[in-house]
C-alpha cells in the first residue's frame, strides 16, 4: 500500500497532532514513513502544510509530487483548495467547513464551498460544532481523521489503537474523547 | 531500536550516541530542534552534556572549539546565515585543526521558508578546506554523525555537515543504537604550534592542511555515502547530491536507466565525476541549493560531456528542488492533478493577537506621524513582521544586529529621526557592540529594544540577556536619563508615545525598552503552572 497525504490549515490549528496519530499507526504496522513538516516563520497565523507519506515499500522523496496526493486533510476550507494541484483526480478532500478569517481578502465563503464541491471526492464537516455537541471540544481535529479513515487506507481499529498509544499518557478521559471523535468522523464517511 | 525522528532529531541522537560532550548553538530555523532534542534528552541530562543556548553563533563556535581542544566531542548548530556570523572562528578552526571531534552542523533554507537568503554552506566547507557531509536520508544523518566524529578525530579537522529544510524538518523511521558510545576523556593533547595562529605557525599549518586535501578527496571517492551506480543508457548520467538524490529515485521506482552518482561527502570525488563525464554524452546535475557541484564540474574548460543543471535552465536556477522539478529536467511527464484554484488568497504570517510588538508599532506609528522623514531600521525576529500591513513600520531588515548600526550610519549621514527596533535576543546576539559604537559617539539615534523575555521567532527559547538589559545599557555608558522602560499595552499608549517623542527629540543616543512577555511563552508558562498545581 502507499498513501500520500497533505495535512494543511492555518498556523496554530494543530495539524501535526493528526499526523502524529497516523504516523503512530503506520509505525506500528512497520510501514515506511516520510513526513515533511513546517516549522518557523509560517507558523504565526500563516498557511501551513505537512506532506505525510506512508507505504509498505521504501519511500524516496520527502515531498509529494503534483497530482499524486491521495488525501488532503484540512483544518480550514480555503486551505484545502490551496493544494488542489497536488490532489490526484481520484483523491479525497476531508476538510473542516469553518473558515479562519485572519486576512482582509478572504474569498466569499460560498465560492469556497462551491469550489470544494467541484472536487469528485470531498467530505466537508463542521468539526467544531460536532465537537461541541458531543462535549469533546478539544478533539475536533480527530473527527477529521475519522472521516479520512477509508481514504487513508488504514484500518479503523489500527487508528483506534494509535490513539490509545499517543494519548495514553494524558489519561483515560483524553483517550475516550479522541476515540469518540474518531467514531463521529467515521460515521460521516460516505 | 526504531524511532520516528525529524532529520534534526536524528542528528541530535546520532551526536549523543557518538559520545557528545557539548552542543553549542544559537536558535535558527531549520536547525533549532537539534539543540532542543539534546536539551530534552535523558542521556544528555545524566551525562551533563553542555546544552544551554549561546549568545550567538560565534560564541557557540568558539566554545565548541575550546571543548574540542580539551579532547572532547562537541557539536555546533546553526542556520545557514549563522555561519556568516561565525565565519572567522569557523574558517580558522580549519587552520588550527581539532583534538576531540568537532562537527559543525549548518541547516540551509533553500526557497527561504524562514530566512533572508538561500546561501549554500557547502561553499564554506570548500573555503575552509574541511570535509563536508550532506546526508540524503534521516538514517544517513544519524549514521553520519558517528562517522563524522571519527573522521574529525582521524584527520584532526572539524567536519561540516550541511542539511537543508526538507531534511531537517522531515520525519522518518530511523534505526538507532541501543548503547551510546562513552564520552572522550579530558585529554589536552597540546599542539601549541597549530593552535596559536601566529603568521609563522599559520604558514606551516597551511601547508599541512592543503597537503591533506588529496587524502580528504580519496576518502570522498571511497566513502560509503558516495556511490556510482552504472545504468544501461549512457546517453545521460545524473549526479544527485544530498536530498536531490531522493527526488531522482522517486522518478524511477524500478531503477534508473542512466548511470547515477550520488554525492553526500566532499571534497568533490573527482575520480567518480570524471568517470561519468567520460562515459556519458550528457550529465544532469541535481543539487539542493546553489549550483555548487555544477559550477565546479562545468569549470571553464570545454569537456567531452554536456553539463546540464541549474545553470542551463533544465532545473530552476533558485529555490528548492521537488520531485516535479526533477521530472521536468528528465523529460518525464508531470502528473496532472486538479487545476489550481483562483479563489485562494495568500495568508502571510502575522504578529500574534495581543503581542507586545503590536503595541510598540502602534505607538511608534502614532508618534512618527509627526515626523514624515523618519527612517526605522528593523532587525530580525517576530517584530520584522511590522513591515506588513497594518503597521508597515520598518524600512530595512538585513542581518541580526544591523538595526542599531545602520541607524547610526544613517544618522552619521545626516538622517533624523533614525530609529532602530531590535528584539531582546537579537540585541544580545549582536546589537550590544553596535550600541557601544553609538554611545561612544553619542549618535543621534533612538533604539527600541522590544523585550518579550524570549527568542520568539524560533519558538520561545531562553534569551541570553533576560533581566539584564538596563544593566547592559548602563554598562555600555548610557545615562539613566535616556534609558526608559515601558509596558507595551494599549492602555499605556499615552505614556509610551510621550516617551518615544521625548527620546526622538533628544539629540543623542537613547534606548527605550518596551517589556512584556511573548503571548506564546506566556500561555506555555501558564499551562506549566497549572500542571504543576494539579500535581501538588
Ligand atoms: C545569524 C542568525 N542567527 C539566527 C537567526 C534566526 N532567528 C531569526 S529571528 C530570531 C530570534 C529573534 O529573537 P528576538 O530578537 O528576541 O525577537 P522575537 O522574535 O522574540 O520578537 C532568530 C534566532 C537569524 N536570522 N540569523
Ligand atoms: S510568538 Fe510571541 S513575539 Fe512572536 S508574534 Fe507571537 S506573541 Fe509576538
Amino acid at each position: 500500500m502507499k498513501t500520500d497525504i497533505i495535512l494543511c490549515g492555518v498556523g496554530g490549528q494543530g495539524i501535526l497532532s493528526i499526523a502524529t496519530v497516523i504516523g503512530e499507526a503506520a509505525m506500528h504496522e512497520n510501514l515506511y514513513i516520510k513526513q515533511a513538516e513546517v516549522h518557523g516563520m509560517s507558523q504565526r497565523g500563516g498557511d501551513v502544510q505537512s506532506n505525510l507519506r506512508i507505504s509498505s515499500d521504501p519511500i524516496s522523496s520527502d515531498l509529494i509530487a503534483l497530482g499524486a496526493a491521495d488525501v488532503i486533510i484540512s483544518m480550514e476550507p480555503m486551505e484545502a483548495l490551496r493544494y488542489l494541484p497536488y490532489l490526484s483526480k481520484e483523491g479525497w478532500i476531508i476538510t473542516s467547513s469553518k473558515p479562519f478569517v485572519n486576512i482582509p481578502n478572504y474569498p466569499d465563503v460560498e465560492t469556497v464551498m462551491a469550489d470544494l464541491n467541484k472536487v469528485k471526492n470531498v467530505i466537508i464537516l463542521d468539526i467544531e460544532k460536532l465537537a461541541q455537541d458531543n462535549a469533546i471540544p478539544r478533539s475536533a481535529n480527530v473527527i477529521l481523521l475519522g472521516a479520512a479513515q477509508k481514504a487513508l487506507n488504514i484500518e479503523y481499529d489500527k487508528l483506534e489503537n494509535a490513539i490509545r498509544r499517543v494519548f495514553g499518557r494524558k489519561g483515560d478521559a483524553v483517550v475516550e474523547a479522541n476515540l469518540k471523535a474518531l467514531a463521529i468522523g467515521k460515521e460521516a464517511q460516505r | 531500536m526504531r524511532k520516528l525522528l525529524l532529520g534534526d532529531e536524528a542528528i541530535a541522537q546520532g551526536a549523543l550516541d557518538a559520545g557528545l560532550s557539548g552542543v553549542y548553538a544559537y536558535p535558527g530555523t531549520p536547525s533549532t530542534e537539534i539543540t532542543e532534542y539534546i536539551q530534552n534528552s535523558k542521556l544528555a541530562v545524566e551525562r551533563n552534556v553542555h546544552r544551554r543556548w549561546c549568545c550567538n553563533e560565534k560564541t557557540a563556535m568558539e566554545a565548541a572549539l575550546g571543548m574540542s581542544f580539551m579532547g572532547k566531542r562537541a557539536l555546533v548548530c546553526m542556520k545557514h546565515v549563522g555561519l556568516n556570523v561565525c565565519a572567522d572562528p569557523f574558517v580558522n578552526s580549519g587552520m588550527t585543526g581539532v583534538n576531540g571531534g568537532l562537527v559543525v552542523l549548518v541547516a540551509d533554507d533553500p526557497s527561504m521558508h524562514s530566512s533572508q537568503d538561500e546561501q549554500d554552506s557547502r561553499f564554506y566547507g570548500k573555503f575552509a578546506m574541511i570535509p563536508t557531509l550532506e546526508p540524503s536520508t534521516q538514517q544517513e544523518a544519524y549514521d553520519m554523525m558517528e562517522m563524522a566524529y571519527a573522521l574529525s578525530e582521524e584527520v584532526c579537522l572539524p567536519v561540516l555537515m550541511r542539511v537543508t529544510t526538507r531534511m531537517a524538518h522531515s520525519r522518518a523511521v530511523v534505526e538507532v543504537k541501543e548503547t551510546p558510545r562513552a564520552e572522550n576523556e579530558l585529554n589536552y593533547n597540546a599542539q601549541a604550534s597549530h593552535w596559536v595562529l601566529l603568521p609563522g605557525n599559520a604558514r606551516r599549518r597551511n601547508v599541512t592542511v592543503t597537503g591533506q586535501q588529496a587524502d580528504l578527496e580519496r576518502r570522498a571517492v571511497e566513502s560509503e555515502y558516495n556511490k556510482y551506480v552504472d545504468g544501461p543508457d549512457h546517453k545521460m548520467g545524473i549526479i544527485a547530491t544530498g536530498i536531490a538524490y531522493n527526488y531522482l529515485m522517486e522518478c524511477y521506482p524500478d531503477g534508473c536507466p542512466y548511470p547515477v552518482l550520488k554525492i553526500s561527502q566532499y571534497p568533490m570525488p573527482k575520480e567518480l565525476i570524471n568517470r561519468m563525464t567520460a562515459e556519458c554524452d550528457e550529465v544532469l546535475i541535481a543539487e539542493e541549493g546553489q549550483p555548487f557541484v555544477e559550477d565546479l564540474v562545468r569549470g571553464v574548460m570545454p569537456g567531452n560531456a554536456v553539463i546540464k543543471g541549474r545553470l542551463t535552465g533544465e532545473l530552476p536556477r533558485t529555490g528548492e528542488l521537488s520531485p516535479d522539478a526533477i521530472k521536468r529536467a528528465l523529460g518525464i511527464e508531470v502528473c496532472e492533478g486538479y487545476a489550481s484554484c483562483d479563489d485562494v488568497a495568500p495568508r502571510p504570517p502575522a504578529l500574534c493577537q495581543g503581542c507586545g510588538h503590536r503595541d510598540v508599532y502602534t505607538a511608534l506609528n502614532e508618534v512618527l506621524k509627526d515626523y514624515p522623514n523618519a527612517r526605522v531600521f528593523g532587525d530580525i525576529g517576530c517584530y520584522t513582521l511590522g513591515f506588513m500591513p497594518p503597521f508597515k513600520a520598518i524600512h530595512s531588515c538585513v542581518d541580526m544586529g544591523a538595526s542599531i548600526t545602520m541607524a547610526k550610519g544613517a544618522s552619521d549621514a545626516g538622517q533624523w529621526p533614525a530609529v532602530a527596533i531590535i528584539g531582546d535576543s537579537t540585541f544580545t546576539h549582536s546589537g550590544m557592540t553596535g550600541l557601544l559604537d553609538a554611545i561612544n559617539e553619542n549618535a543621534n539615534i533612538t533604539v527600541i529594544i522590544s523585550d518579550n523575555l524570549t527568542t520568539g521567532m524560533t519558538g520561545g527559547q531562553d534569551s541570553a540577556g533576560t533581566g539584564k538589559f538596563e544593566d547592559i545599557c548602563r554598562g555600555l555608558g548610557l545615562s539613566d536619563e535616556h534609558l526608559k522602560v515601558v509596558v507595551p499595552l494599549p492602555k499605556n499608549m499615552p505614556e509610551i508615545t510621550k516617551v518615544m517623542r521625548e527620546e526622538i527629540e533628544y539629540r543623542g543616543t537613547s534606548v527605550i525598552i518596551p517589556r512584556r512577555e511573548c503571548m506564546q511563552t506566556l500561555q506555555r508558562h501558564l499551562k506549566q503552572k497549572k500542571a504543576q498545581e494539579a500535581k501538588q
